[in-house]
């Protein structure tokens, strides 16, 4: 990252980044920091990658291939935090801090240090998770939603995971408030809150979910601690407490985390399609309500992922009903995106495709998820690869796609130099078309019967579970494509302007390419 | 903004980094402590040793550069919004513990004993269960034990706790009206308070596990029973020690009527665990 020495500031004795590896260490840097998370999620992407890339081959065939039953469980596990607390987070944090401070008009986040100690915190933490895969009785096995009994009776591993999940809470709540305060107390004059761009407000709202929802993930993981190690019963029917407790307190944290997963995709999305289709985006306060409705209501739907535990009818027509209720925002946002591009004169550079697979391929993870959200049609559908699917659709080509987008529509912005296009197409539909074989068999799967989380399966599976461990290896190579195309870009390439995209409206393109290293010295003029 | 007005941006801040040393080794030793392994306490205990040396010299770079008017306006309001968004996730925290509490209660310990659709499991596997509160399950997990009475100590603690209260919002009125030994007075009757009930908390627990049998592995009751009353009582110490510190700053000079954040900060927190004590009190306690 280079550095331009137009920093005005009298009173602050640097003038740019320390030199070195501590400049890393120490940084209380806004775009520092968002590139640290950025290469953190990237590395982590391929951690998570490469768990799934064992999963497939072990389900190419149908009989036990490569890994024992219980390493696969481990895989399957671990492959979900990592990419969920380690790919998909860090991303959308990386991208909020290079990202924020810039679209308000601020001079960087509000709490410099504590936004250092956010991201610090992290390597520790995953650090401590992977370990686990070397202890006596492996990683936790028992699936990412911690389940108990059955991951009470995991290995020595147990606690390292658990303390894991503490840090990796730690940072994400410190990061949550200095989101919120950044937003509320670094604007520019004149930048009031209904002119913020929409990447601003989905994490505003993301922030607030996160700390209202983390610590209760702390206080449901302590209490398997306990339970493990102090003789408690919370999740024993024995002592009077009940297992079905955890999955209520698990999924209050659960449900808003998926939320947390996809509105600042709905965010990025929002600023690269009217963009490419050289209209202003259609509906934005509707879109800004639409998404606050979303957060309200994800805390009210938790228990649609438990219909098959046994709840009241009460509690299962409450939740579906609950549930159906989030496709009215939700679909808002999906005519909105539509709306922005009717009519425009669209053009299709890669952010764009990526934003347009998001949309096409967001709203199919959605419609699987109403699906699903019909209680009795759940029965048939639970704990099935058509869950994985469904999740896989709005997580991958959802929240996947839209970091995709985010990448190649801000590099230009972050490094100074463009991105090679064509390889970018190339990368776009090479994961589109595979994206595609390796999990839409898998809703087939799924409505046939086939459990999730298990290494073998009965013949009838083998040719989709095929086609689909094709698609995963064909997907998995061209995000290896990608990781190429970034550091190409960072190296080197055709000199980017400051405005980059033609269409392209907002403060991040009044500042250079790459930015001075302190971005609004002075603030700006908000018309 | 002219540069005399500009957003404070500390460069070259090295205590995250120790501050993540110092929890991975914490927990990291914590972990091995709980699997029993060897000499997993000693790293443990340096990893605690290392957060206290952390948490010194951050608060102390930032004490310092609070009473050099590194800080103006702008500064303070990021603190105070971080403050508080900091004691909601707090409030989440409890709210797990809580709602636990009221699930167990409402809900688990009347379908094991048959209600509703808990008719089947309560007649073959749990038969002649009856809910009542407190229980330690139909199994009787730990044995005979006695509740915690809710008129003897807790009543006690209630009262302590309230009235602290009241002393750190008398210390405050010392502060904002310029009186420094109104405020000295107030901020030591406080510790001193706090330090009280976490003392009377300790008795109370060695009461519980010496004389009424009540334990963790009292079942669901010595559970929450002691899971929130425990993360309550070390929420008053950490509160406790906050308040200490504005003690000694405030006896060397520190604070204006006009700038003190610091101390708000920690009465905002002092107050939050107040509350939660109430409802300690009332839910854990006395219903």
């Amino acid at each position: 990252m280079t550095t331009v020495t137009a920093d005005t500031h009298d009173d602050h004795h640097d003038h740019g980044p320390a030199k070195g590896f501590m400049r890393w260490v120490t940084t209380t840097n806004h775009k520092d920091i968002g590139t640290l998370y950025l290469i953190f999620s990237l590395v982590m992407f391929m951690v998570g990658g490469a768990m799934a890339m064992v999963i497939r081959l072990e389900l190419f065939q149908p009989g036990l291939q490569f890994v024992d039953p219980g390493f696969f469980n481990q895989m399957t596990t671990v492959h979900a935090l990592v990419m969920i607390f380690g790919a998909v987070m860090p991303a959308f944090v990386g991208l909020a801090n290079w990202m924020l401070p810039i679209m308000v008009g601020g001079p960087d986040m509000a709490l410099p240090r504590m936004n250092n100690w956010s991201f610090w915190i992290l390597p520790f933490a995953f650090a401590m998770l992977l370990s686990t895969f070397f202890m006596d009785g492996g990683a936790a096995a028992g699936g990412w939603t911690l389940y108990p009994p059955l991951v009470l009776q995991g290995g020595n591993g147990f606690p390292y995971m658990i303390f894991a999940i503490h840090m990796m809470g730690i940072s994400s709540v410190m990061g949550a408030i200095n989101v919120i305060v950044t937003i509320l107390n670094m604007r520019a004059p004149g930048m009031t809150l209904m002119k913020m761009p929409l990447f601003v407000w989905t994490w505003f709202i993301t922030a607030y979910l996160l700390i209202a929802v983390m610590p209760v993930l702390a206080g449901a993981v302590t209490m398997l601690l306990t339970d493990r190690f102090y003789d408690t019963s919370f999740f024993s029917a024995a002592g009077g407490g009940d297992p079905v407790l955890f999955q209520h307190i698990f999924w209050f944290f659960g449900h808003p985390e998926v939320y947390i997963l996809i509105l600042p995709a709905f965010g990025v999305v929002s600023s690269i399609i009217p963009t490419f289709a050289r209209k202003p985006l259609f509906g934005y306060s509707s879109m800004v309500y639409a998404t606050a409705s979303i957060a309200f209501l994800s805390f009210i739907v938790w228990a649609h992922h438990m219909f098959t535990v046994g709840m009241p009818i009460e509690g299962e027509l409450f939740f579906m009903y609950a549930t159906m209720l989030i496709a009215v925002p939700t679909g808002v946002k999906v005519f909105n995106w539509i709306s922005t591009m009717w009519k425009g004169s669209m053009t299709f550079e890669t952010p764009m495709l990526f934003s347009i697979g998001f949309v096409i391929m967001f709203t199919i993870g959605g419609f699987s998820g109403l699906m699903l959200a019909i209680a009795p049609a759940d029965f048939q559908y639970h704990d099935t690869y058509f869950v994985v699917a469904h999740f896989h659709y709005v997580l991958v080509t959802g929240a996947i796609y839209s970091i995709m987008a985010a990448a190649y529509y801000w590099l230009p912005k972050w490094t100074g130099n463009m991105y090679n296009e064509k390889m970018g197409q190339w990368h776009f539909w090479l994961s589109t078309v595979s994206v595609n074989v390796l999990f839409f068999p898998q809703h087939f799967l799924g409505l046939a019967g086939m459990p999730r989380r298990i290494p073998d399966y009965s013949v009838q599976f083998a040719e989709f579970n095929m086609w689909s461990s094709i698609g995963g290896f064909a997907f998995g190579l061209s995000q290896v494509f990608f990781c190429y195309i970034v550091y190409k870009t960072i190296k080197g390439g055709e000199k980017a302007t400051d405005q980059v995209w033609e269409g392209a409206e907002g403060l991040e393109w009044t500042l250079s390419s790459p930015p001075p290293y302190h971005s609004f010295t002075t603030a700006p003029e908000i018309k | 903004m002219s540069s005399e007005n500009a957003y404070y941006v500390p460069h070259d801040a090295k205590w995250p980094i120790v501050g993540s040393i110092g929890l991975t080794l914490f927990l990291g030793g914590f972990a091995g402590q709980l699997n029993g392994t060897s000499m997993a306490a000693n790293v443990m205990i340096i990893g605690f040793l290392v957060l206290v040396y952390m948490m010194f010299g951050w608060f102390g770079d930032v004490i310092n550069e609070s009473e050099s008017g590194t800080y103006k306006k702008l500064e303070d309001v990021s603190f105070r919004m971080g403050m508080i968004w900091f004691i909601f996730s707090e409030v989440m925290f409890f709210a797990a513990f809580f709602g636990a509490l009221y699930y167990i209660r409402v809900f688990s310990v009347p379908w094991l004993a048959g209600e509703g659709s808990g008719a089947t499991t309560n007649e073959f596997i749990w038969s002649g269960f009856e809910a009542v509160w407190p229980t330690n399950g139909p199994a009787a997990v730990g044995g005979e034990y006695e509740k915690m009475g809710a008129w003897g100590l807790p009543a006690i603690n209630t009262f302590i706790l309230l009235t602290s209260g009241a002393t750190v919002t008398w210390a405050h009125w010392g502060l904002v009206a310029n009186k420094r030994k109104q405020l000295i007075m107030g901020l030591a009757a406080t510790v001193l308070l706090g330090f009280i009930f976490v003392g009377l908390q300790a008795l109370e627990y060695s009461h519980g596990y010496n004389e009424l049998n009540l334990t963790m592995g009292s079942g669901i009751y010595g559970s929450t029973f002691y899971m929130l009353t425990g993360f309550h009582g070390f929420h008053v110490t950490v509160g406790a020690i906050m308040l200490l510190v504005m003690l000694v700053r405030s006896i060397k000079g520190h604070f204006t009527p006009e700038n003190h954040f610091a101390f708000e900060a920690a009465a905002w927190y002092w107050h939050f665990v107040d509350v939660v004590w109430l409802g300690l009190f009332i839910f854990v306690y006395w219903l």
